[in-house]
């Protein structure tokens, strides 16, 4: 069975992020693996480990991602294609990465049973690039599952659907989403580790894709980046249980006016 | 010179922190109240690779090399130093004599499992009547044909009970002082072999320290440890190197507490502003991660130097003396930027403090390691 998991870097948004001129900070941040993308890594090395064959990483970013990648390849991913950025001058967004990525796909001529992607990246939260791919390429897609079983050419797959779930069966060659709750990602071993430096990983630039720069060029432009407002400390009410209630109702009223 | 970690090591520091974080932190207070030792930890480290870091592929290892050894010891120790000190002697103590003296067969039969983690090891030298004087060791092992048996006793054992690998020390023949001790290796549920009391202790908690008792054990040659009276070089080597899982101990412990007080500082409100914005707090911040950093940079480079197959012996010492230290006044001082609350068990720094204090007195007190740095520089 062949794997791809599409796998973004973001900045660890439980580190602290500094935001200037409209962009954030990368020096100081903490770069990780998107975790919605490490339940599709998770996931592909148990499709892996169940039916054979090999996980493909794609990562499309610049210098810094190869230490998400190789991560990856610690847990137990076999290879890695990474699109380099670092030179491109223009503005990308999720239907550029999608592109680019199926361009890669092409000029590697990789083969694939299934892809597997994060339902979203947490940095901007569009969750558009795993559509969009399966778009591109022609086959379904099933976003947020939260579980897959994969019995020969047939799929079936677990959806979240804002908490309620759906059961969908499906075919290969298909695109899934992660959504949290379908696995929890292993910790990279120190076998895998040692060994990941050893795996292939593979660079392809932008400029080697069967791909117009227009084609790719940004269709959406942000006007305006900033950080959520800072949360006031919760407030502890005191008193006799029959008076907190009531100040509670009260401040729900006149405070939070929910009610 | 270089002063960054290598992408690989930088990932297994992640690895082992996030591991600690998650797996370790949680259950740390719990364990060192009931004085806990939690075997599924240790299972879960060793299915990751930690017991065997250092050791190779054939041996059932990683074939990693002691600077990670030492990252690991280092970001356990950040949550919990129990945790710590449970892989420093498991590794540094138990399986690199082993290692560096066993026969291929020994290795086969001992370091494989340790290295794997499927057993656990313990290093049996100290003794009510001698500690740092380890030469005047009164446990005998006498030869009976192909065997030895062993009588004596030996206490503060680490690992102790919980171990199923036990290297541990006996005189040959007293006749020839220190050059009269052999080293053994001796397995948990031999006859003769018994586990005696576990010490109440002041830190790390959460690892057993126990007495062991030789009576009329047995042990085949096969047992040995190299050759009859080279086991005082044996222990002496071992600790040379154990030091440096120590001083990894230190450094550790030190950075849980530093960063405890950190956060504690800017959260903390006094004076209608945070703690931070008090000078004598900022200067209790800023000497305790100057001195963190010194231990640290002392530590991997004897770890470093280790890892060449270079002489680390002094490099070893002064990095377990100044960790040490370190620990034990970093650690004090978190407690003192807390105030009542760093007092209190609702808090980690008291248990970190408790905890610093072993890295000054065990493989070897910092005085001895003083004694051993005024050796090496006296010989210079």
């Amino acid at each position: 069975m062949n794997i791809l998991v599409c796998l973004k870097q973001t900045f660890d948004t439980e580190e602290r992020i500094t935001i200037e001129n409209g962009v954030v900070v990368e020096d100081g941040a903490v770069f990780v693996i998107n975790p919605y993308d490490e339940y599709a890594v998770e996931e592909g090395i148990k499709l892996k480990e169940e039916h054979g064959g090999e996980v493909t990483i794609l990562t499309v970013g610049p210098e810094r991602v190869e230490a998400s990648m190789r991560k990856a390849l610690a847990m137990g991913a076999d290879k890695g294609v990474w699109i380099n950025t670092e030179d491109f001058d223009g503005d990308l967004d999720e239907h550029s990465i999608a592109k680019i990525i199926k361009a890669t796909i092409e000029e590697q001529e990789l083969e694939f049973d299934i892809i597997l992607a994060g339902a979203m990246a947490v940095d901007d939260g569009s969750a558009q690039v795993g559509p969009r791919l399966a778009e591109l390429l022609n086959i379904p897609h099933i976003s947020t599952i939260t579980k897959i079983t994969v019995d020969g050419g047939n799929v079936v797959v677990e959806k979240d659907v804002e908490g309620d779930m759906e059961v969908i069966e499906s075919k290969l060659p298909l695109l899934v989403t992660a959504q949290q709750g379908l696995n929890e990602p292993r910790y990279p071993s120190l076998q895998g580790i040692m060994k990941a430096k050893k795996k292939p990983l593979e660079e392809v630039e932008i400029d080697d894709l069967d791909i117009e720069e227009e084609e790719i060029e940004a269709k959406t432009k942000v006007l305006e980046i900033y950080l959520p407002p800072k949360k006031d400390a919760g407030k502890i009410l005191q008193g006799e249980l029959a008076d907190q209630v009531t100040e509670l109702v009260q401040l729900l009223k006149s405070e939070a006016k929910v009610i | 010179m270089q002063f960054r970690l290598s992408e690989e090591h930088e990932m297994m520091r992640q690895m082992v922190r996030d591991f600690a974080e998650k797996e370790v932190k949680p259950s740390a207070a719990e364990r060192d109240e009931h004085e806990i030792f939690d075997r599924s930890i240790f299972d879960k480290m060793s299915k990751l690779g930690m017991a065997g870091i250092p050791w190779g592929e054939e041996y059932g290892g990683v074939g990693s090399d002691y600077l990670s050894y030492v990252i690991a010891v280092e970001e356990l120790s950040r949550v919990c130093g129990s945790t710590g000190v449970t892989l420093s002697a498991h590794i540094s103590l138990a399986s690199y004599p082993i290692f560096t003296f066993g026969t291929e067969e020994q290795k086969q039969k001992y370091l494989r499992p340790l290295a794997e983690g499927t057993k656990l090891g313990a290093y049996g030298l100290t003794e009510p009547g001698s500690g740092s004087d380890a030469a005047a060791m009164r446990t005998t092992a006498t030869r009976d044909g192909d065997d030895y048996i062993l009588n004596g006793s030996k206490i503060f054992i680490t690992n102790g009970g919980d171990a199923e690998i036990y290297v541990v020390f006996a005189v040959t023949d007293a006749s020839l002082k220190h050059k009269g001790i052999t080293a053994f290796i001796v397995e948990k549920g031999t006859s003769g072999f018994l586990i005696g009391k576990k010490e109440k202790k002041l830190g790390i908690r959460a690892s057993a320290t126990t007495e062991i008792i030789f009576e009329d054990c047995r042990i085949p040659s096969s047992q040995r440890l190299g050759a009859e009276g080279e086991g005082f070089k044996i222990a002496m080597k071992t600790l040379d190197g154990g030091r440096n899982g120590i001083a990894a101990q230190a450094v550790g412990i030190a950075q849980g507490a530093y960063e405890e007080a950190l956060a504690y500082a800017k959260e903390r409100k006094q004076f209608g502003k945070p703690l931070i914005a008090l000078q004598a707090i900022q200067f209790k911040l800023a000497d305790m991660a100057t001195k963190i950093e010194a231990a640290r940079l002392l530590t991997y480079q004897a770890a470093w130097l280790e890892a060449q197959g270079l002489p680390y012996g002094k490099a070893s010492a002064m990095a377990k003396l100044f960790a040490g230290d370190t620990a034990m006044e970093v650690t004090t001082e978190a407690v003192q930027v807390f105030g009542g609350y760093g007092y209190s068990r609702e808090y980690p720094v008291e248990r970190m403090m408790r905890d610093a204090k072993i890295t000054q007195i065990y493989e070897g007190t910092n005085e001895i390691q003083r004694v051993v740095i005024a050796k090496y520089i006296s010989n210079e």
